[in-house]
């Protein structure tokens, strides 16, 4: 796929589970070696067109989605790419067990992509919200836990991952027209993070939809001589550690932003890791806090958990 | 004919002395469903299974999905040249490679992890589309218990293959009756399991499945159906060790110095 700011515009409109789609649709595959289990998602994760190119490599199992990653690690234990979806809470919570015991403990090549999370399902409310999608899988050895910006990086995330030999867990929020951080081509590289900007006093280290917000906020922290570091950190697992360590010494305040609980996720990943550094810089976790909150619009949503480029930048100048 | 099936009764008597042995004196093991599979493995391994413990693709795939009876499988892949007799003497130890539930390891015959309950029945669904896919010739085989049918992943299952005519795949049910607490008619009664899988379009064949010949048979029936097969090998925990059988004190448990002696003894005079 040609990445240019005319795909970026069409891709950002179906949003990252219409991008998922595309990448799916774009993978060469001269082995034969893709296939998709999906559970009755054919439609929502935008496969609609690779089915019906490849009908003979795409399996739908129906709502049962135990069943959809017991049949992945078997097709993947036969050296299949496989390639499984349905939304975030369901992939992340009602086959998390055999996520763990299947995909982890054997190191099978499956990528589970779950749509809809965060708080993209909106008026649909917590049972659809992926909150602790994050959290969950980066405690499963040998997982990889990849969490695209935008509508591109999620093509990059799904070329990336369709190349990983190992499990991996794509998580896709944001809704259809979501401003794009990545416009044209760039180089993606799981578990290598990606610097926006380097400053000097404050350490913004966002995941997914909230990059964009952090580079905005960076922006009007710049106008108020504030300067600021701003990373997408898009691989949750494995972490950046060799930024990380330069980050740790450089900066006076570390912020860590996410579309996600403040339970596990960015976050605490980041703290985990920061813990055994003596001089570390404080840190702040902004995220979703630990409560079921009532049901809204996606952009009503984020604003209730301060999830904006403003909020940040009011939370950085009343710490640093 | 006879003789083969006196060397298969032979080895069976082997399994179950295997068996004993690694379970030995004060170790704790999931007994009795690995007594009650052993002649159910014995068929597989004697007279189905080929290629076993080689990494080739055109192995035949066994899935023991009743993970907590591994020591079963150990016994039978020691008795059938798949490991040694030391790697086997491993079983309860620390840091072995055959620890009470499977850890995948196909070099050594095991094809899937498996100990948590209902997973093993998707993931033979998985390698069964795989074959097809590569036009192997071969089935695949899942063993399951009877009490492991009370999960729910393996209905989902049972319906998708029915659905799908998922025709190279063959599960055995280990119906021994009893799960971890006692008979399953007062756990959770399923009535007719052979309906309710019949009526997800499978083929259900019952046999007694401590009956070599019937095994057999069913294995060579299942060659030919255009649907899956499920067999319910109507089984005995404890099978072979009269203080074992039909106790649910043995599902999981440790043998004195006394008890392990009677269990030798017993052992030789199965079947």
């Amino acid at each position: 796929m040609l990445i240019n700011s005319e795909t970026t515009a069409q891709l950002s409109r179906m949003s990252s589970r219409g991008a998922f789609g595309e990448a799916i649709n774009d993978i060469k595959d001269p082995d034969n070696k893709i296939m998709v289990v999906a559970a009755d998602v054919i439609n929502s994760a935008r496969l609609n067109n690779y089915a019906e190119r490849n009908p003979e490599k795409v399996i739908n199992v129906g709502i049962s989605e135990q069943n959809m990653i017991g049949i992945a690690a078997g097709l993947a234990n036969d050296g299949y790419t496989v390639f499984c979806s349905t939304f975030a809470p369901f992939a992340s919570m009602r086959c998390f067990e055999q996520i763990r015991s299947q995909l982890g403990y054997m190191n099978l090549n499956v990528k589970v992509a779950g749509l809809l999370s965060g708080f993209a399902g909106g008026t649909f409310g917590n049972t659809h919200y992926g909150l602790e999608d994050l959290a969950i899988m980066r405690t499963i050895p040998n997982m990889t836990v990849l969490s695209p910006a935008d509508c591109t990086e999620t093509v990059k995330a799904v070329q990336a991952a369709a190349e990983h030999n190992g499990p991996v867990y794509i998580r896709l929020t944001g809704v259809p027209g979501q401003p794009p951080v990545y416009k044209e081509d760039f180089a993606y590289k799981i578990g290598k993070a990606i610097v926006h900007s380097e400053g000097t006093d404050v350490a913004i280290i966002a995941t997914g939809t909230m990059v964009y917000e952090a580079i905005r906020a960076s922006r009007a922290l710049t106008k108020k001589e504030i300067s600021t570091t701003v990373v997408d950190m898009h691989t949750i697992k494995p972490l950046d550690t060799e930024l990380l360590d330069k980050i740790f010494k450089t900066h006076k305040l570390i912020v860590t932003v996410e579309e996600h609980s403040k339970i596990g996720g960015l976050g605490a990943a980041v703290a985990e890791y920061k813990a055994v550094f003596p001089d570390a810089p404080k840190q702040i976790i902004m995220g979703i806090p630990d409560e079921f909150l009532k049901a809204g619009s996606y952009t009503y949503m984020l604003a209730k958990c301060g999830l904006s480029a403003p909020n940040i930048v009011k939370i950085i100048q009343e710490n640093i | 004919m006879q003789d083969l099936n006196t060397q298969l009764t032979q080895k069976a008597i082997n399994i179950r002395k295997n068996i004993i042995n690694a379970m030995g004196i004060n170790k704790s093991a999931h007994v009795g469903g690995s007594l009650s599979c052993v002649d159910i493995l014995t068929v597989l391994y004697g007279r189905v299974l080929k290629n076993i413990g080689k990494d080739t693709q055109d192995r035949d795939r066994f899935i023991l999905s009743k993970g907590h009876c591994a020591l079963a499988l150990y016994a039978a892949l020691a008795e059938f040249g798949i490991i040694t007799e030391d790697e086997l003497y491993t079983f309860g130890e620390n840091d072995s490679d055959f620890p009470s539930h499977i850890v995948q390891n196909k070099q050594k015959g095991l094809e899937v992890s498996s100990g948590s309950l209902g997973m093993g029945l998707p993931f033979g669904i998985g390698s069964a589309i795989a074959l097809k896919r590569k036009n192997l010739d071969k089935k695949v085989y899942v063993l399951v218990g009877n009490g492991e049918l009370n999960e729910g992943s393996n209905w989902e299952a049972i319906m998708f293959a029915g659905a799908r005519k998922i025709d190279n795949i063959v599960v055995i049910v280990d119906d021994n009756k009893m799960q971890n607490d006692g008979d399953s008619k007062n756990v959770l009664p399923v009535f007719d399991l052979g309906a309710k899988i019949e009526a997800f379009g499978w083929d259900i064949i019952t046999v007694d499945g401590h009956n070599l010949e019937e095994l057999e048979a069913a294995f060579e029936k299942a060659k030919n159906n255009k649907v899956p097969t499920a067999v319910i090998a109507n089984t005995v925990k404890g099978k072979g060790i009269s203080f074992m059988e039909n106790n649910s004190i043995w599902h999981n448990s440790k043998m004195t110095d006394e008890e392990y002696s009677d269990a030798m003894k017993e052992v030789e005079n199965v079947n």
